[in-house]
């Protein structure tokens, strides 16, 4: 099983009700990639993270993570095969302090990060480890919402947007902390619109539209492809 | 004797014991219902009959089995509570994709059998239960003379009240219940299994109204009545203080039992709409209740 990819995604399709927003979406992600997904909004990009992580109405075809087939299961049953999940709205919870919201995922599998050591990635977070959730910046909140995750174990982290509404220097630090997560052996999978900041932590692109995936590019030919990428992304 | 405002003392805080001790099972019941609602955005109507399925099973332990009031307060609650969690994994956890008013119309449907097959059974003449020993006879507070099951009643409540709080506020599983109160499918989506958490949160409100039942049985005479009564009430006193807010339960639920009492004194005619006026009040001034976020 050395060689078989951490995440195999085959087919998924996706519905929310009556709508169908995936169509056979084909994804895979090696033990310790960071891998994008590139795309225009309503491309189905966010989709393809809840879909995973089984956060949609209907979901079919084959999600395989670490050889296990996760199709049928449900979301709680997902993340504790090891994946962790930050939303694009970040789902801080506002009824719960800074430290309430970092300790609330629970542990599913050992060898997670040390409190310690998420606080030394994020010093803000224990700065104001006693505030509201919500009361944190958006960069704060995001910070929090990835470290929340890398407390539990999970292998392979989904990030919806993590550069979304921040401030340049706040995106130079959230770009800092995925390098040094893939150092560490964490898998990412990152949605992002901004192909300039997935350029500087990620090893491959794929591309979306209309709810597929329709192109694939290694972080080395970005440069070269970036009229083909102008074109998908209409940037 | 002494007078306040024209009123004998006695008169006056015996009533507003009374008050007490009313506003005690107001605030036990909504609070039950508030975390109820929080967690499963269900408006449980069947409460009340559970209410009076505490005092009945505290009535037939007695009864049938022997077992007395301090072993009631115990089992009365798990076995009221089990049933809840059997309601709620057959039938209400089949409506959450729903609209609420379908969660609404099924715990009324389920509180009116419930009522129905205990009136077929014993009939709506009521039974007594006894005061436990330890508790009968009075306190002399020098004013007044207070019964020592009531003081423990109010007792009792408040601390219920104190520990539903802080295990909400200050424990890792009421971090989960706030969080999964926010968002569920993403507390969900951390590996918790919300579903579960969802039936065990309606076994603990039904739990505690079924302990408030076990508490009021040697006060009022258990009879199958005794939850629809207090609970048109109750949910008078949810909507004042705001829907799913725990404190706000608990406060309205003793001040309006307070309130009440006093209204009993000065203009007994209005005692029993003046729950009802506040709420039309705090309506038009404040929808979401006096603690509710809006």
């Amino acid at each position: 099983m050395a060689d078989a990819p951490l995440l195999q995604v085959k087919g998924l399709e996706a519905w929310y009700g009556e709508s169908h927003v995936l169509h056979g979406v084909d994804i895979h992600i090696n033990a310790g990639e960071v891998v994008t997904l590139l795309g225009r909004n309503g491309a189905g990009k966010t989709s393809t993270l809840r879909s995973i992580m089984g956060l949609v109405g209907r979901r079919a075809g084959s999600v395989k993570y670490d050889g296990r087939e996760l199709i049928g299961a449900r979301s709680d049953i997902i993340a504790r095969a090891g994946i962790g999940y930050v939303p694009e709205e970040r789902g801080i919870f506002a009824s719960l302090s800074v430290y309430e919201n970092l300790m609330l995922p629970p542990e599913v599998l050992p060898g997670g990060l040390p409190v310690g050591t998420i606080y030394e990635l994020f010093p803000n977070l224990l700065e104001r480890r006693n505030s509201p959730g919500t009361k944190l910046s958006g960069g704060e909140q995001q910070m929090l919402a990835i470290g929340r995750i890398l407390r539990t174990g999970a292998k392979l982290l989904l990030l919806d947007e993590p550069s979304e509404g921040l401030a340049p220097v706040i995106v130079q630090q959230i770009g800092r902390t995925i390098r040094e997560l893939k150092s560490r052996g964490f898998t990412v999978l990152l949605v992002e619109q901004n192909f300039r900041f997935a350029q500087t932590v990620a090893d491959r692109h794929y591309v979306m539209e209309h709810g597929r995936v329709v192109d694939m590019v290694g972080n080395a030919e970005l440069n070269a492809s970036l009229d083909r990428l102008h074109e998908y992304l209409g940037v | 004797m002494d007078e306040i405002f024209g009123i004998p003392a006695p008169l006056l805080f015996g009533q507003l014991l009374l008050g007490l001790i009313n506003g005690a099972f107001y605030a036990l019941l909504s609070l039950g219902l508030a975390v109820i609602f929080g967690m499963l955005n269900v408006i449980n109507f069947t409460h009340g009959a559970q209410f009076m399925m505490g005092a009945f099973v505290a009535w037939m332990l007695l009864h049938y089995l022997g077992i007395g009031y301090w072993w009631a307060l115990l089992l009365a609650p798990l076995i009221v509570g089990f049933t809840g969690v059997v309601i709620e994994k057959t039938m209400i956890s089949r409506l959450y994709k729903l609209d609420h008013l379908y969660g609404l119309l099924l715990t009324f449907g389920v509180g009116l059998i419930i009522e129905g097959l205990f009136r077929n059974q014993y009939g709506s003449s009521g039974m007594p239960y006894r005061i436990p020993p330890e508790l009968q006879g009075a306190w002399d507070l020098g004013f007044m003379f207070m019964p020592v099951y009531r003081g423990w009643v109010v007792i009792v409540a408040i601390v219920m009240c104190l520990a539903t709080w802080l295990v909400i506020e200050k424990t890792k599983l009421g971090s989960y219940l706030r969080a999964a109160t926010e968002n569920p499918a993403l507390v969900q989506a951390f590996g918790i299994n919300v579903p579960r958490m969802m039936t065990l949160t309606y076994g603990a409100g039904v739990a505690l109204a079924a302990f408030a039942g076990v508490l009021a049985a040697p006060i009022y005479s258990v009879n199958p009545q005794m939850g629809a009564n207090l609970i048109i009430i109750v949910f008078a006193v949810v909507v004042i203080g705001g829907m799913g807010s725990i404190l706000g339960s608990v406060v309205t639920g003793f001040g309006l039992g307070v309130i009440e009492g006093f209204t009993r004194v000065f203009y007994p005619e209005a005692s029993a709409t003046v729950i009802f006026v506040v709420m039309a009040i705090v309506l038009l001034l404040r929808p979401a209740g006096l603690f509710g976020r809006a």
